[in-house]
């Protein structure tokens, strides 16, 4: 019969998503100098202004690191990274021409993964980036949205085919100077997903890049660009995992969106990068810098993120509201289980009048898993009338786990309005036992709490992924009760 | 039904109950009646199979089998119920849900097909005029903001959808206003059936007027001291629970 501590021994269940696939690589040896950032410029037969670019970052980062500026104020334990014992390139060799020359063992992985990268996601009208490793190995229904001036391919290929636009737009929201690590991105990214809605153009289908880190002790820095022009939408979706390694991958990625006059961008992620063991070996470092602008009038950047891999996330998709009546949306679940830990959360820029933000946060701790939000709500002194709505809540799993909120806030307009809620709760043993007593078991009692806790989430996802997330989260806290 | 023998159980160390001896046949209503601390509810939760109470000796036949090897949600899905003397709130778990989940589960363990969410919710509508309760009340978070009556008689609700074979009502009438208790009760009586049985806690004998028992037994200091029909709840009502304690001693 089940003991007084209920929780103990957490997540049984292996990681289901820790096979390594086996395909020839080419890789460059470990290490960062200008050489290693010259040479994926050149593997990428990058223009000019990329590789200026680039080593501008790199000399930056260079300062940086002497100067010892990798943040140190997220509530995250981790060793030092040695940053030259890092591969920055890897990359499938034989890059193929079209779909059909990809690797089948690559194919049969992505089978595995359940990503429709065939047929099927014609039925599921789901267009796919594939990113492995380092370069992006197909993209579907690419002349399908091509015909409606719809760009979506590898952003390598946009710097080739669209110069002008990457030239345009990149870092504008995420400047080479951001921080420690979208500044080592910008230095040594080596593919990622672009994509260009054009004027007045609503994209008819959910745009999907489905990331993969396979070989070992490779960093992936990716990089994402949207911009969805006048009036346009679209809704992307990026899903992460990672095979299991006992050694830290780092992975940072830099994400920026750019909405003008009335577009909205609707951004989510279901991330599920390896999160260690259940002794906390291994996993990936997830530093991710994200962020958009809502550069127009009445424009509209939504995150939604479920993020349950990892064993350190640090991230904060944030929103400058620039544009008059323009909106930012957040909504969060991260769960942290065994010796995860997160720290994330989200900012909202209010800078232009009217504008309005609103922040759902639902955090989830079991095991020894250490959960943070942190998030900024800032209204500058021209954001008349600027409204936000914060809501913050935890749920903790056991009496071994933490919850942390630090909500900042900032408000130089008298006008704005804000609102801040928070809540924590915790599955007591006696509600379990109210459930079991009902016939429920204690994981379909602890299934029914958190799917319940996270509903607000959870509708913001497109349809089919909300149930790929609910499922996510069951198989995640598999094991979390006695 | 029911066979408890020679039973003792501790918790965190006290023993509460000493010496059990309880038999309970189908179509049968027992009452357990006795003062304040006397192991009543103990023995509801042993019953139950809640993990913070240690059984030191004695055994439990439930329908033959051994109850006390069974885990919690074993029991229930086997036809034992427990409705709880403080209900415990659910967060975010809308009552329609969850009884549709319990029911589900319920219906899995004997073989049957699991209901949709239509079925179950004509399946429900019965049960809730049955019970007399606010139909608002399955939309809303499971106990959270529920008052005292409205959690009792969500309680009673899960029984007549969950039809168990053996119902431990744990102090059902504590909380209840005298309209409230007298639908509750009658709502109860409406379960009897020859093939189920119930075992009411109760430390007042007005619940006991709406609910007429076959047997009534009086727990003191984990044992039951007497036991008789319905005559012997009006006594200890005339006469509290002194002269027991009284004949208790005298043993």
């Amino acid at each position: 019969m089940a003991k007084a501590n209920e929780f103990q021994d957490l997540a049984d269940r292996e990681y289901q998503y820790g096979f390594v696939t086996q395909i020839d690589t080419e890789t460059v040896p470990p290490g960062l100098s200008e050489d290693v950032v010259r040479l994926i410029s050149a593997r990428k037969n990058e223009p000019q202004f990329m590789l200026d670019w680039r080593l501008q970052a790199y000399r930056h980062w260079l300062t940086l690191e002497a100067a010892q500026a990798e943040p140190k104020w997220a509530n995250i334990h981790y060793g030092p990274i040695d940053y030259q014992a890092i591969r920055y390139y890897s990359a499938p060799k034989n890059r193929p021409k079209s779909l059909s020359e990809v690797d089948p063992e690559l194919l049969a992985m992505y089978e595995k993964l359940g990503v429709p990268l065939k047929e099927r996601e014609i039925l599921a009208g789901v267009a796919v980036d594939a990113v492995f490793d380092s370069v992006s190995v197909g993209t579907t229904f690419k002349e399908k949205l091509a015909e409606m001036g719809i760009i979506f391919c590898a952003f390598s290929e946009a710097v080739q085919d669209h110069p002008d636009l990457i030239r345009k737009y990149l870092g504008s929201v995420v400047p080479y100077t951001d921080n420690f690590f979208a500044t080592l991105n910008a230095a040594v990214f080596s593919d990622g997903s672009f994509c260009y809605v054009p004027k007045g153009v609503r994209c008819p289908m959910e745009l999907s890049t489905y990331f993969r880190i396979n070989a070992a002790e490779t960093g992936q820095f990716e990089r994402t660009l949207i911009v969805a022009e006048e009036g346009s939408y679209v809704s992307y979706l990026e899903g992460c995992t990672a095979p299991m390694r006992d050694e830290n991958q780092l992975h940072a990625a830099v994400v920026e969106l750019v909405a003008l006059e009335n577009a909205e961008i609707k951004y989510s992620t279901i991330q599920n990068w390896y999160p260690g063991d259940k002794n906390g070996r291994g996993g990936i470092y997830n530093f991710v810098t994200k962020r958009g602008k809502c550069a127009g009038r009445n424009s509209k950047i939504s995150w939604t993120q479920v993020e349950t891999g990892s064993s350190i996330t640090w991230k904060y998709p944030s929103v400058i509201l620039q544009g008059d009546n323009s909106i930012g949306e957040f909504y969060s679940v991260a769960l942290t289980n065994n010796y995860q830990q997160a720290d994330t959360g989200t900012k909202m820029i209010h800078i232009g009048k009217n504008t309005r933000s609103t922040i759902i946060s639902k955090g989830i701790s079991a095991g020894h898993g250490n959960n943070t939000y942190r998030g900024l709500v800032q209204i500058q002194p021209n954001a008349a009338n600027a409204r936000n709505y914060s809501q913050c809540d935890s749920l903790l799993l056991g009496d071994k786990c933490g919850a942390h909120t630090f909500p900042y806030i900032d408000v130089r307009n008298h006008t704005g309005v804000l609102e801040h809620e928070a809540s924590t709760s915790k599955i007591s043993e006696d509600q379990l036992f109210y459930c079991k007593q009902r016939g429920i078991s204690a994981e379909s009692a602890v299934s029914l709490i958190v799917s319940g806790f996270c509903k607000d989430v959870f509708k913001k996802l497109p349809m089919e992924f909300a149930v790929e997330a609910q499922k996510l989260l069951g198989v995640s806290l598999e094991g979390s009760v006695g | 039904m029911l066979e408890i023998r020679n039973l003792h159980v501790a918790v965190e160390g006290k023993k509460i109950l000493a010496g059990i001896n309880l038999t309970i046949q189908a179509g049968e209503v027992h009452a357990i009646m006795g003062p304040n601390g006397s192991g009543k509810s103990t023995l509801a939760q042993v019953l139950a199979g809640h993990p913070s109470y240690e059984v030191l000796e004695g055994t439990v036949l439930y329908e033959g089998k051994n109850l006390l090897e069974m885990s919690p949600e074993i029991r229930a899905r086997e036809g034992v119920f427990l409705a709880f003397q403080y209900p415990v709130e659910i967060p975010g778990v809308m009552n329609f849900q969850f009884l549709k989940a319990a029911v589900n589960e319920v219906r899995k363990h004997r073989g049957l097909e699991e209901m949709d969410a239509m079925d179950f919710s004509s399946f429900l509508d019965e049960k809730v005029k049955l019970v007399e309760m606010d139909q608002g009340l399955l939309n809303r978070r499971l106990n959270e903001g529920f008052s005292g009556g409205e959690k009792k008689r969500n309680e009673i609700l899960q029984m007549a959808v969950l039809e168990p074979k053996f119902a431990v009502l744990d102090e059902t009438d504590s909380g209840l206003d005298i309209d409230a208790l007298q639908s509750v009760a009658a709502a109860v009586n409406q379960l009897r059936t020859p093939n189920n049985a119930i075992l009411l806690v109760t430390h007042y004998q007005r619940l006991l007027n709406y609910i007429t028992p076959d047997f009534v037994h009086v727990l003191f200091n984990g044992r039951i001291v007497k036991s008789g029909g319905k005559e012997l709840a009006l006594d200890l009502e005339a006469r509290g629970y002194d002269w027991i304690r009284e004949e208790a001693v005298s043993l």
